[in-house]
């Protein structure tokens, strides 16, 4: 469980002050927070351990690393049930799909 | 898939190798640190292809593995509580305490939930204020920083009901504790790719300079695994001791600082018992007093938990680099993944876990013998260019 997960940046977004992003690794989009790699930009690769994306790294690297896991079996954690935040009770609640794009302004 | 063939390559596997045979002189131990290079040198069967006299024995780095039975005890004890939600990486779930695991205790309605993100503890928090929620935060260090934050946010935002079980372990310590131990065996270290993209890798050179041990900082992919053990072995067979880093595509000598930075505001270092090998000085990290109102050690009263490994069991020598799975009596009969005896076969990352998921156990010979199946030397004649010079184009094949 110590290997970390590439996955490319597909939209990044505020949470409670945190910076985090949508992730894409393969088929599955889950969230990671961009604190530790405050630079990033969309459409970059990063990558993730446990929802936290610690290093970037380039499209040809991301998708190496990405088929080793897979062959090593090591993306189980990518199923991991989702969990979704709960309203912030000073802002509208938005739908979690909102968050993805640019759309929550 | 279309940059994948290069780090998969047989001719590039094929032509290390070879230059491994040139240059090796003397029988050579080496230990790979992280479960996930064990687990990938198992399941390729890299340490078959290495010439004959060169070892590769199975370090402590799987953080499921080396987590002490008394604290998954503590756990256990936790999450049976009245009141608790009780967080996990998925891993844990089915590793046994004394009495059962966390499924089995979910099963019996205990409220045990998988999260993906130990940010996750914080939402089920908020949504659920009547309960303690109490996240079991394991791991080396690449796991720390993520586990820093979650302390970081509980304690600015005032999460009062959320708290932190920690049994966090530091690689360095570890490499000293086995190279400082009597009947080591270990001459030079593969060492962990992703904790150092969280760490860097400074801190292992005054460890590979006092005990005058190669430490090559490697990936986990199979050409990554040949490659680190080349290295290693050429300065091995140079009478070098110094740290080298293969896996600069992904890390380099700092490190993340903005990570390192919120783990030393969280964590402080101190002692930490080791699943297999006992207590180590200053090897794992605790939370700093002023979490203390999210400590789940300080919140409820697990003290005293006193447990009993089985005697049979011998994954302290193991996790050490002294034996392989093989050379226990119990493997692959009495211990099993499903009935594990003990921490290396807890995890799949686990070097015994690793052995029996690819069928070592039903060679009797021990995986070592298959070295008479591989076949001969390469001629000598075949050189390896430096990494920068290699013709990884797709053209060459």
């Amino acid at each position: 469980m110590c290997l970390a997960i590439p996955g490319k940046v597909i939209g990044t977004y505020d949470q409670r002050g945190l910076r985090m992003a949508k992730v894409q690794f393969g088929g599955i989009v889950r969230e990671a927070c961009l604190e530790y790699v405050p630079e990033t930009q969309v459409g970059e690769y990063v990558l993730v351990h446990v929802g936290f994306a610690i290093s970037r790294i380039d499209e040809a690297e991301a998708e190496r690393t990405y088929q080793a896991l897979k062959d090593l079996d090591q993306l189980t954690e990518l199923e991991s049930p989702v969990v979704e935040e709960i309203a912030e009770t000073d802002e509208p609640s938005y739908p979690a799909w909102m968050n993805a794009g640019d759309l929550r302004r | 898939m279309k940059y994948l063939d290069e780090y998969r390559n047989g001719d590039i596997a094929a032509k290390i190798v070879a230059e491994m045979r040139r240059i090796q002189t003397k029988p050579w131990v080496l230990m790979e640190v992280c479960g996930g290079q064990t687990h990938s040198i198992v399941k390729n069967g890299l340490d078959h292809l290495l010439p004959e006299g060169v070892e590769l024995v199975h370090g402590p780095g799987c953080p499921v593995c080396v987590t002490p039975l008394e604290m998954i005890d503590k756990a256990h004890a936790i999450a049976r509580s009245p009141n608790v939600i009780f967080c996990s990486f998925g891993d844990m779930l089915r590793v046994p305490g004394s009495d059962g695991d966390l499924f089995s205790i979910k099963s019996l309605g205990g409220d045990v939930r998988i999260v993906y993100s130990p940010l996750d503890c914080l939402k089920i928090a908020r949504a659920n204020p009547e309960k303690q929620v109490v996240f079991f935060a394991i791991g080396f260090e690449t796991t720390a920083p993520a586990n820093a934050m979650l302390a970081w946010r509980a304690l600015e935002e005032q999460v009062n009901n959320l708290s932190l079980l920690v049994s966090h372990v530091l690689v360095p310590p570890a490499l000293e504790a086995i190279l400082s131990a009597s009947g080591n065996r270990v001459q030079g270290f593969l060492g962990p790719g992703h904790v150092c993209a969280v760490m860097g890798y400074s801190e292992y050179d005054p460890i590979s300079a006092r005990y005058h041990v190669p430490i090559v900082i490697t990936g986990f992919e199979p050409i990554d695994i040949l490659e680190g053990t080349l290295m290693t072995i050429r300065q091995l067979e140079e009478g070098n001791a110094m740290v080298e880093n293969q896996y600069s595509r992904i890390l380099n000598r700092q490190g993340n600082l903005p990570a390192q930075q919120l783990i030393g505001k969280v964590f402080e270092i101190g002692d930490r018992k080791w699943r297999g090998i006992g207590s180590i000085p200053m090897s794992g990290y605790h939370l700093r007093d002023e979490f203390s109102g999210h400590d789940a050690e300080k919140l409820f009263d697990v003290a005293e938990i006193a447990t009993l490994e089985p005697e049979v069991c011998i994954s302290g020598q193991i996790l050490r680099g002294i034996r392989k799975p093989h050379d226990c009596p119990a493997f692959g009969t009495l211990c099993t993944p499903q009935h594990p005896l003990g921490a290396t076969m807890v995890s799949a990352e686990g070097a015994c876990a690793a052995y029996y998921a690819y069928g070592r156990h039903l060679n009797p010979q021990g995986a070592d013998k298959l070295h008479q199946i591989v076949p001969g030397p390469v001629p000598h004649d075949v050189s390896v260019k430096p990494r920068e010079e290699r013709e990884y184009s797709h053209a060459s094949r």
